[in-house]
C-alpha cells in the first residue's frame, strides 16, 4: 500500500498570519503472509538498497508470528471498479496560499464582527489535503485513487460575568471546495455557538429527556461504531453481541454504513486490503443486521467480508467505518424540542466514559436546559449517564436535520431519558 | 550508556546521511535567506517493533523505520512549518525554501557557528528493547498471557501487546545551538475479558518508559497481567455509581490525570500568552489549596515522560508550576518564553518531524502532604474513592474537566465498601485544587501508561499524586442516593 500525499494550512489569530505549514510526504506499507504468519511494516525510504532490506525484514518479522489460519489476503474477484465517486476536486489544488488566507482571515473576522461580547480567538484555520492512495497484492489486485479535503475550523471566546471564559467552536469539511460552508458561516455559527454559553450553570441531578443536537448525536453514533466493529465481536467485547436480526432499538433507529455515497468523506472505491467498497445496512428499523468486517475477523467469527478494512499505511489491518449515518426522520428541531417539558438539549460532550463491553455511558456534557418546549438557559458541568442497550431502545424522534460533517453523521435526535449528574 | 546521547545522535545522523556541521550552517543559511527571526531545523530518525498477541498466539508483528526533518521558521509571531521523509539535500534545502517564506524581509544573513549543548542523561538503558531477541519478547508475553488465565476462572480472553521506539533526534538553531537525544521507549499492555453466565467485563493494565529489557525484572509481565485480570473480575460484581455531588478521594498514582487535566493543559504558556487560559495573569496568585504544590519534572529517571533535551533542543528540567497553593509559573516553550521575558523551562515537545513543537507536560504530580492515607479514606462518611482511571479530557478556557474511573469504591462511615463501575468525575480545575481537603503521605507515580493529546498531537507523558481529599466533586453514575 503505497500512500503519499500533500498537506497544507494556515491559521489566522486575531488577524495575523500565525501559523503556515507545508509538506508532501509518500510512505509504503508493506504485509507480508507466510505459512499462515504475517508481518506488517512500513518505510518512507524509497531508495533501492533500503527497499531491498525493507522487504527482507518484513520476511524475517513474520516468521515471529505463529500462523493463524485466518490470515489471508481476499479472495479476489475482477469486477468493475465503482463509477467515479467524487472524490477529488481540482479546485482545492489550484488554491493560492493568498485565497487560503484570505478565508482564514475572513472566518475570524465574521466571528469577531457578531457580537462584541467575542473577546479573543485561538485562530481560524484553512487547510488542504491532496492524497493517493495505491494497493497492490500478491492475488492480482491493483487499484488506485485519488483524493481532497478542504477544511476550515475555528474557536472563539467570550467573557462571562463571572470572569469565565466560555468557548466553541465551528467547522466544515468536505471533498469539493463548492459544498464547504462559507468562511463567515463558519465564524458566525461559532460565535453563537460560543454567546450562547455566556451564563451557563449546573443543574440538579435528575432524569430527564435528552436532546442531541446533530453534532452530538454524531458523537454518540460514533459510539456505537466501535460495537459494530467484528474486531469486537471477535474480542466478545461488545453489548450486541448475540444481537444480530432482533430488535435491539427503537423503529426509529435505521443506520446504514455506506462507502460509495459520491463526494463524501468516507467513500473510497474498495477498502484498506482491495475488497470492493459496498452499502450495509447495519440497523433497520431497530433490527440489528449484523457486524461489519474485514477479511481477517469475518474469517475468525464465520462471516464474509463487508469491505470494511481499514489500517494505517503502516500498521495491521482493522476495521473502520466509512460513511457511517443515522437515517433522519421527519421532524424538524422545533418540533422535537417542543415535545420536552423539562430536558437537556445536548451540544458538547466530553470525556471517554463508554464501555462498549457492557453498554454503560457517561459522559461530561454541556448544551441548553428545556422549558415547555423551548431551549431557556445554558448549562455546564454535567454528566448524563445510561446504558446504550437502553438508550437505543429510548430514541423517541429522529429530525430532518441530518449534518455532514466527516464520516458519521446524523440528525437532531431525542431520547427518552437519561440521568443528568449536577447539582 | 558511556556516549554522551547527544554525541551519539549527531553521529547517527552524520554516518547515516551525511549530515555534519556543513549541512546545518547551510540549511538553517537557506531558511533565514527571506530574514525570519529564528530558524530551527529537526531531525528524527525513529524504529519502531510491535508485537500483538491474541488468544494464546503471536497474531502479528509489526515494524518500520521513519526519518525525516522539519524545519520552523519564525518571522515577528508568524511561524513557517515544512518537512521532509527525504533527507537527500536537494529535498532538505525545499523544505528549508518553503519555511523561509513566512517571512518577506529579504535580507539574507551571514553564516551561522554551532556550538553542541551538553544534556544529561536520564534514561540510562541496559538491555534495549530494539535489539532483544524475537523469542525473548515473546517470552514476557506468554508469562503474562498464563498469569492472566491462572488469575481467574472466569479470564476467558487474554489480550497483550509489547511495542517499542527508539528515536534519534538532532536540532540546531540559528542562534548556533546543536543538541541531540537517544530517547528508547517500551510500552505492554494486557487486556482481559472476564465472562461469567454471559456477563462480561474487560480491563486493561499496561507498563513501560524509557527503559530497557531490565524493566521486566522489578516491573514483571506478570504482575501487568494480574492487575487488569483483577480489576475485570472486580468488575463483575461493582454496583451501578451513584450520581450528583459528594466527597471523593483520589487514589494514589493514576489520579495524577486529574491533575494533568484540571491544571496541568491551563498553565501551558501557549494558552496563557494567547490569553486562552483560565490561569492567565495569574502568576502569584492563590489558584488551589495550600495544601497543593504541583511539579513537572522531566527528569524522573527512566520515566515514559522524561527528556533529556527538549523539542527545541533545551534540557529537561523539572520545574514548580503551583507551591503551597500559589501559582509560580507558566510551562514555557522559546516563542513564549520570548513573549513572558523569561526563559524556555524545557518543556517544548512535538509528536514527530511532521509537528511544530509546543509547550506540552512531562511528568505532572503533586507533592505528598502529610495525611498517613488511611487518615484520609477514614475522613469521609459517604463518598466514593477513585483507585484508577481510564483518561480525561479538559477545556483549556474555562478549566472544565470530565475523566473516567475505571476502579472506584463507596466510601461509607470512613471505609471501602462496594465496587463501583461506569463513572466519570466532571468538574472545574480551579474549583476542585481549592477543595483539598487533606494531602497523603503516599506520593505515588504512574510513569508507564499514558499518552497525552493536544492540537491532534499525541506524546507520551507520566502522572502522579497522593492519596488526596476532594471536599466535593459530580460524580456521574445512573443512580440518584438520597442524604449525601
Amino acid at each position: 500500500m503505497l500512500v503519499s500525499g500533500t498537506e497544507f494550512s494556515v491559521t489566522v489569530r486575531r488577524g495575523a498570519v500565525e501559523k503556515v505549514m507545508e509538506a508532501g510526504s509518500r510512505t509504503l506499507g508493506l504485509r507480508v503472509f507466510k505459512n499462515g504468519r504475517t508481518s506488517s511494516t512500513y518505510s518512507a525510504d524509497f531508495t533501492p538498497a533500503a527497499m531491498k532490506r525493507f522487504v527482507e525484514r518484513a520476511i524475517e518479522l513474520a516468521a515471529v508470528a505463529e500462523p493463524d489460519s485466518c490470515a489471508a489476503l481476499p479472495e479476489w474477484e475482477e469486477r468493475a471498479a465503482p463509477s467515479d465517486l467524487g472524490l477529488f476536486d481540482p479546485a482545492v489544488t489550484r488554491l493560492s496560499t493568498e485565497e487560503k488566507i484570505a478565508r482564514a482571515t475572513r472566518c475570524e473576522q465574521s466571528a469577531f464582527a457578531l457580537d462584541p461580547r467575542i473577546t479573543n480567538s485561538d485562530g481560524a484555520t484553512f487547510g488542504t489535503d491532496v492524497n493517493t492512495v495505491m494497493l497492490l497484492n500478491s492475488r492480482g489486485f491493483s487499484g488506485a485513487y485519488e483524493s481532497t479535503v478542504a477544511s476550515i475550523n475555528i474557536e472563539v471566546m467570550a467573557d462571562d460575568a463571572d470572569g469565565k471564559k466560555r468557548n466553541d467552536h465551528w467547522f466544515s469539511v468536505d471533498r469539493s471546495l463548492d459544498r464547504l460552508e462559507s468562511p463567515e458561516d463558519v465564524g458566525r455559527r461559532a460565535a453563537e455557538r460560543a454567546l450562547r454559553k455566556i451564563g451557563a450553570r449546573k443543574v440538579a441531578t435528575k432524569e430527564v429527556p435528552i436532546v442531541f443536537d446533530p453534532l452530538a448525536a454524531a458523537g454518540l453514533l460514533r459510539t456505537l461504531t466501535g460495537a459494530v466493529s467484528g474486531s469486537s465481536l471477535d474480542r466478545r467485547a461488545t453489548f450486541l453481541l448475540g444481537g444480530e436480526n432482533t430488535a435491539v432499538a427503537s423503529e426509529l433507529l435505521s443506520v446504514t454504513d455506506d462507502a460509495l455515497m459520491p463526494g463524501r468523506l468516507g467513500s473510497r472505491p474498495f477498502d484498506d486490503e482491495g475488497v470492493a467498497s459496498r452499502r450495509n445496512a447495519i440497523f433497520d428499523r431497530g433490527v440489528f443486521r449484523g457486524f461489519l468486517f474485514d477479511t481477517y475477523t469475518a474469517k475468525k467469527t464465520g462471516h464474509l467480508s463487508t469491505g470494511s478494512c481499514r489500517r494505517s499505511v503502516g500498521g495491521p489491518p482493522g476495521v473502520g467505518t466509512s460513511n457511517f449515518y443515522l437515517q433522519p426522520g421527519g421532524s424538524t428541531p422545533e418540533e422535537i424540542l417542543a415535545t420536552v417539558e423539562d430536558g437537556f438539549y445536548v451540544t458538547d460532550m466530553m470525556g471517554f466514559g463508554v464501555n462498549l463491553t457492557t453498554g454503560d455511558f457517561s459522559r461530561g456534557a454541556g448544551g441548553l436546559w428545556i422549558e415547555n418546549g423551548r431551549l431557556s438557559y445554558p448549562v455546564t458541568e454535567v454528566t448524563i449517564s445510561g446504558k446504550l442497550q437502553q438508550m437505543l431502545q429510548d430514541l423517541e424522534m429522529t429530525g430532518s436535520d441530518i449534518e455532514w460533517r466527516g464520516g458519521v453523521a446524523a440528525p437532531t435526535i431525542k431520547v427518552r431519558s437519561m440521568m443528568v449528574g449536577g447539582l | 550508556m558511556t556516549v554522551h546521547a547527544g554525541g551519539e545522535a549527531a553521529a547517527f545522523f552524520r554516518a547515516q546521511f551525511a549530515i555534519d556541521d556543513d549541512v546545518l550552517s547551510e540549511l538553517l543559511g537557506a531558511a533565514l535567506e527571506h530574514g525570519g527571526d529564528y530558524a530551527e531545523l529537526y531531525f528524527e530518525h525513529r524504529e519502531s517493533g510491535s508485537i500483538q498477541f491474541e488468544e494464546q498466539r503471536v497474531k502479528n508483528v509489526s515494524g518500520g523505520i521513519v526519518q525525516g526533518l522539519g524545519v520552523r521558521v519564525i518571522a515577528g509571531d508568524a511561524i513557517g512549518y515544512a518537512y521532509t521523509e527525504d533527507l537527500s539535500r536537494e529535498r532538505m534545502h525545499q523544505a528549508a525554501d518553503t519555511a523561509a517564506r513566512i517571512s518577506s524581509r529579504g535580507e539574507h544573513t551571514g553564516p551561522i557557528g554551532l556550538q553542541p549543548v551538553d544534556a544529561s542523561q536520564f534514561y540510562p538503558v541496559v538491555g534495549p528493547v530494539s535489539e532483544a531477541p524475537a523469542a525473548a519478547k515473546v517470552d514476557l508475553i506468554r508469562s503474562a498471557d498464563r498469569a492472566a488465565r491462572a488469575y481467574h476462572p472466569s479470564i476467558a480472553r487474554v489480550d497483550i501487546s509489547l511495542a517499542d521506539e527508539l528515536k534519534r533526534v538532532l536540532v540546531a538553531t540559528s542562534d548556533g545551538r546543536v543538541s541531540g537525544d537517544v530517547q528508547p521507549m517500551v510500552r505492554f499492555n494486557v487486556t482481559c475479558l472476564s465472562e461469567v453466565d454471559g456477563s462480561r467485563q474487560t480491563a486493561v493494565s499496561g507498563g513501560g518508559g524509557r527503559t530497557g529489557m531490565e524493566y521486566f525484572a522489578a516491573q514483571t509481565p506478570e504482575s501487568i497481567a494480574c492487575e487488569a485480570a483483577r480489576q475485570a473480575v472486580l468488575l463483575q460484581s461493582a454496583q451501578e455509581a451513584p450520581a450528583g455531588p459528594m466527597p471523593v478521594v483520589l487514589g494514589p498514582g493514576d489520579a495524577g490525570v486529574l491533575l494533568h487535566e484540571a491544571v496541568g493543559h491551563g498553565l501551558e504558556a501557549d494558552f496563557n500568552r494567547k490569553r486562552t487560559s483560565n490561569y492567565t495573569d495569574r502568576v502569584g496568585e492563590n489558584v488551589a489549596s495550600a495544601l497543593c504544590t504541583v511539579v513537572d519534572d522531566g527528569t524522573i529517571p527512566n520515566s515514559r515522560g522524561s527528556i533529556n533535551v527538549d523539542d527545541e533542543g533545551d534540557p529537561g528540567r523539572s520545574n514548580t508550576l503551583i507551591e503551597r497553593g500559589v501559582l509560580r509559573g507558566y510551562m514555557q516553550d522559546r516563542i513564549s518564553a520570548r513573549h513572558f521575558k523569561t526563559g524556555s523551562t524545557g518543556n517544548s515537545r512535538r509528536e514527530s518531524f511532521r509537528h511544530y513543537p509546543m509547550p506540552r507536560m512531562t511528568n505532572t504530580y503533586m507533592l505528598a502532604g502529610e495525611t498517613p492515607p488511611e487518615d484520609v479514606i477514614r475522613a469521609v462518611d459517604r463518598g466514593i474513592y477513585c483507585a484508577s482511571f481510564g483518561g480525561g479530557q479538559v477545556n483549556i478556557s474555562n478549566g472544565d474537566f470530565v475523566f473516567s474511573v475505571t476502579e472506584g469504591y463507596m466510601i461509607e462511615g470512613g471505609r471501602l465498601t462496594a465496587p463501583i463501575r461506569g463513572v466519570n468525575l466532571i468538574g472545574n480545575g480551579p474549583d476542585v485544587l481549592s477543595k483539598v481537603k487533606l494531602v497523603g503521605t503516599d506520593l505515588r507515580l504512574s510513569d508507564g501508561r499514558w499518552t497525552c493529546g493536544k492540537d491532534g498531537q499525541s506524546v507520551p507523558v507520566g502522572v502522579g499524586m497522593p492519596t488526596v481529599l476532594v471536599s466535593e466533586i459530580t460524580v456521574g453514575g445512573t443512580k440518584r442516593i438520597e442524604g449525601i
